[in-house]
């Protein structure tokens, strides 16, 4: 797999006057591969991107692309192509205007850019529009229109900067279809940044999940969904219970004072963790039955799920269940080993609460 | 609906205010009595002879000239510094917007003044080229203050966008940066031409012997009565203005409805 | 506890700032401001340099006081004290002419340029030329007093007085003042004026308390730029006012006119002192907008 890396970042850092940004950041970009940079904001996904379109210079570090590096090189002379956040479409061009504006400047005859126009508002699904005004379509049609802008030039690699953040959930979940479909037709890298989990989960080959300047995990969805590898990463994706664990032993992790059955091994003895539970993956069973016993504290009703937190042990659990609980029932918690997920906890952290154990 | 008439009619007032002037002006310029204490009946006269008059001609000429080369100077340089303003970290913008200010808040007075003991300090004979640099001079914050809204307007990815699909900056600003800000630019050009074609002051201390503007040519001659072709002159040149604005409002009215179908 | 909110407090106390403004950054865009940068040293700021130097020194470079001294002589001071009396007075009335005409304006179906240029429109007939016509309208046998006769009303004998001034500073500075004030008020968010109205305020209390602190930039700049002019002007007094009053930039315009440099420097360099502290509130009030609020 190492011998397709497009693009190479080789410890990139940035920062802004105090603030820094990346740190020492080093990520490859298969061929092909849809990748997403998923974080808060604040994380530095936003600056990768544009250190990679070209728009903001790293202070240490390199970018190479297809082995080259191109860390100084200016982003009208890079072959990638961005989809802005706001579209950022020309006001004052037609659609046609917008679409031609790289392949004029690289001197394509009129042919051939027409026929570029036309090939790229049908895969855009927008054919007809090419004498209106970017100020006459709806924020869905402006954004197709940006990525039409952009794949006309037959960039090695489309970089997105949150394209769809404007747009409403209906549109937005739409255009994740759309932006699959695009990605498989064309046959090109993708670059998605977004803050936006379910987005990421969705349409992503590989998400790299992001913050503070560092990179907490890179993954195929379902690795980063169901082994988060720490409690921010477990914490971003999805709604989680987080709770403060000791692994007794191979196997067995002791949460909030009672016993476990898990499935993962190689932690040591006695060793503090966090432990990831998601809401589920809980069980909620007769008060007898379960290996803890709770009581149901509030309920949502969420319309696929009913959303309840029971209080067990001292700690509201988070639980997500087609059955309602009624509020002040007695129930017991169950959850199956697998669904039981280890993560180290952090160095510093570590020390402290092993300091406490003593 | 008492509101609004009280408002319409306050208005009307104001504007009458405004305009009285200038409608006494355009009646005095049809006047055939030479004096204008006294209606001496209707007349083209002033007209005609305001096209024989040499020295109105020139004045004319020299006001005309001065107020487009000094616009057009400020528009460039305002502009551009306008660009580089924006682009600038905190502390050093408000410098220069401070100093931007200098000229718009300072007396005319003081600027013609420090303006005229500048040029003779510097040897440099007072004349068209001293009146040009002092009009450029007071002009350019006229642009800069047009521009900098514009350019705060600007979607700051369009111009990124157009680096990304390949254009070279100065291909990008000329392609994408100028349309966007133009109305801007535009305005600091025609705010410049008149401010330039209405200064007396500073035209006054800066201009020399040699040269007349309009506007020191009318001084010159308070005291010993306007020349009729005087207002003739002026007439000519509001109601051409008063024309080209009302046909700029007809077309930008028309693309307005076309944009509402 | 929540069990969620225990991870919060792993989050680090200071996030990260996104960075930057959305406004548009041209790279190494700084040497476009060299040619103004240099212009504004050499023709802004030398020559204040340059009145600094006459107003403090005597015709053999010596430095003195004299020059700055001579607003104490009886003459210039009563010159300036009248000048400063009708400046005040014009721009007081100019406020309350401009203020509520920006009000009516700003609520116009058709927005701004059009009235912008209703305003500007008068400048295009010369300054002088206009308040020429003053005289006109004003004088004993003028339009206005053949009207008033006509109707049996008293005359109005205000031409060659210190009234007839003030009504031209009123009426060539007004535009100034409408301006400044209309562009603020244009700016303010409606939904802040109704907000005001759904929180029980009346059409008064709305005013006092939302629109009129609003606006107050606008107001600032107006004032300055409508009492500038009037404090240092020499025209309209010399047109309107006959040749008995002379205000403080009569006298300075004659010191010019005979060649008194020295003393015209020094008698200028008090006048800007006026306009210093003139643009000093405009800057306290004008932060925010950096100049914006001017046109």
């Amino acid at each position: 797999m190492t011998d397709n890396k497009l693009i190479n970042l080789l410890n990139i850092t940035k920062s802004y006057g105090e603030n820094v940004v990346l740190d020492e950041l080093n990520l490859y970009i298969r061929e092909n591969e849809f990748l997403t940079l998923l974080g808060p904001s604040g994380c530095g996904k936003t600056t990768t991107l544009r250190i990679i379109g070209g728009f903001e210079s790293p202070d240490k570090g390199q970018v190479i692309f297809e082995g080259k590096d191109i860390t100084n090189t200016a982003p009208n002379e890079r072959q990638l192509n961005t989809v802005f956040q706001k579209y950022a479409l020309f006001n004052h061009m037609t659609i046609a205007e917008n679409i031609a504006f790289g392949l004029k400047i690289k001197k394509k005859t009129k042919a051939y850019i027409n026929d570029k126009i036309k090939y790229a508002l049908k895969l855009v699904n927008l054919d007809g529009f090419e004498n209106r005004m970017p100020d006459s379509l709806s924020g869905g049609q402006q954004q197709r229109i940006a990525i039409a802008r952009a794949i006309v030039n037959e960039p090695k690699v489309l970089l997105l900067d949150e394209p769809l953040g404007a747009l409403d959930l209906k549109l937005r979940q739409d255009m994740q279809y759309e932006l699959i479909r695009l990605k498989n037709e064309l046959g090109i890298t993708f670059i998605y940044v977004t803050h936006d989990q379910e987005e990421a989960l969705t349409m992503s080959d590989t998400i790299v999940v992001m913050n503070q300047g560092y990179i907490q995990q890179i993954g195929s969805p379902e690795d980063i969904y169901n082994e988060p590898q720490n409690a921010f990463v477990a914490d971003f994706i999805g709604e989680s219970n987080i709770l403060p664990s000791i692994m007794v032993e191979d196997k067995l992790v002791n949460i909030l004072g009672t016993n476990f059955i898990c499935v993962d091994t190689g932690f040591g003895q006695n060793k503090p963790v966090d432990v990831v539970i998601r809401p589920e993956d809980i069980d909620l069973v007769k008060p007898e039955e379960g290996i803890i016993k709770g009581v149901v504290t509030s309920l949502l009703f969420k319309g696929v799920h009913y959303e309840m937190e029971v209080n067990a042990c001292g700690h509201d659990w988070l639980v997500h269940s087609t059955d309602l609980v009624p509020v002040g029932n007695e129930v017991g918690i169950w959850v199956d080993p697998f669904d039981i997920q280890i993560m180290n906890k952090p160095e510093s952290e570590d020390e402290e609460a092993a300091e406490l154990e003593i | 609906m008492v509101k609004k008439i009280t408002e319409r009619f306050y208005v009307g007032l104001i504007l009458f205010f405004l305009y009285a002037p200038i409608i006494i002006l355009i009646v005095l310029s049809f006047n055939s009595s030479k004096s204008r204490a006294r209606w001496g009946g209707f007349t083209l006269h002033w007209y005609k002879e305001l096209f024989k008059n040499e020295s109105i001609m020139n004045a004319l000429y020299t006001t005309l000239i001065i107020a487009f080369l000094s616009a057009l100077l400020a528009t460039i340089i305002g502009t551009a510094a306008a660009i580089a303003i924006n682009g600038m970290k905190k502390t050093p913008r408000t410098i220069m917007v401070a100093i931007t200010n200098i000229p718009m808040l300072n007396a005319d007075i003081v600027t013609g003044i420090s303006l005229m003991l500048l040029f003779i300090a510097m040897r440099f004979t007072l004349g068209f080229s001293s009146v040009l640099i002092s009009h450029i001079t007071f002009n350019i914050p006229y642009v800069i203050l047009s521009v900098m809204p514009k350019l705060r307007q600007l979607n700051a990815h369009t111009y990124e966008a157009a680096l990304d699909l390949g254009a070279s900056p100065i291909y990008a600003f000329f392609k994408v940066i100028l349309p966007d800000i133009f109305p801007g630019v535009l305005t600091g050009f025609f705010l410049g031409f008149t401010m330039s074609l209405d200064d007396f002051v500073i035209t006054y201390f800066t201009k020399g012997p040699e040269i007349n503007t309009i506007s020191t040519k009318i001084y010159s001659e308070v005291r010993k009565g306007i020349k009729p072709e005087i207002y003739a002159l002026s007439t000519l040149m509001f109601i051409s203005v008063l024309l080209l604005l009302i046909i700029i409002n007809r077309k930008n009215a028309d693309k307005q409805t076309v944009k509402k179908k | 506890m929540k069990l969620r909110n225990v991870l919060n407090t792993k989050t680090p106390k200071s996030p990260l700032q996104k960075k930057g403004s959305s406004s548009i950054r041209i790279r190494n865009s700084k040497w476009l401001s060299f040619p103004y940068i240099l212009w504004m040293i050499g023709f802004i700021i030398i020559p204040i340099l340059v009145i600094l130097y006459y107003g403090l020194t005597n015709t053999d470079t010596s430095l003195t006081l004299d020059n700055v001294l001579a607003i104490l002589d009886p003459i210039n001071l009563r010159s300036l004290r009248l000048a400063l009396g009708l400046s005040w007075k014009s721009t007081v009335i100019c406020l309350l002419l401009a203020y509520p005409l920006a009000m009516i304006l700003s609520k116009a179906k058709n927005k701004s340029n059009f009235i912008v240029m209703i305003i500007i429109l008068p400048m295009w007939m010369n300054f002088l030329l206009r308040t020429i016509a003053w005289q006109n309208l004003l004088e004993r046998t003028g339009v206005i007093n053949t009207v008033l006769k006509f109707f049996n009303l008293p005359m109005l004998n205000i031409i060659n007085t210190p009234n007839a001034i003030i009504l031209g500073m009123v009426y060539n500075f007004l535009p100034f003042m409408v301006l400044p004030i209309y562009n603020v008020l244009i700016k303010i968010d409606k939904d802040i004026v109704n907000a005001a109205r759904d929180l029980g305020a009346n059409g008064i209390q709305t005013f006092l308390k939302i629109i009129f602190p609003l606006s107050l930039p606008g107001v600032i700049s107006g004032i300055t730029m409508a009492f500038v002019p009037s404090l240092t002007t020499f025209v309209i007094s010399n047109i309107l006012g006959g040749s008995k009053i002379t205000l403080i930039g009569n006298v300075i315009e004659q010191e010019f006119r005979v060649g008194n440099w020295h003393v015209g420097s020094g008698l200028s360099l008090v006048l800007m002192i006026f306009i210093l502290i003139s643009m000093a509130i405009v800057s306290k009030f004008d932060k925010e907008s950096e100049g914006n609020s001017l046109w």
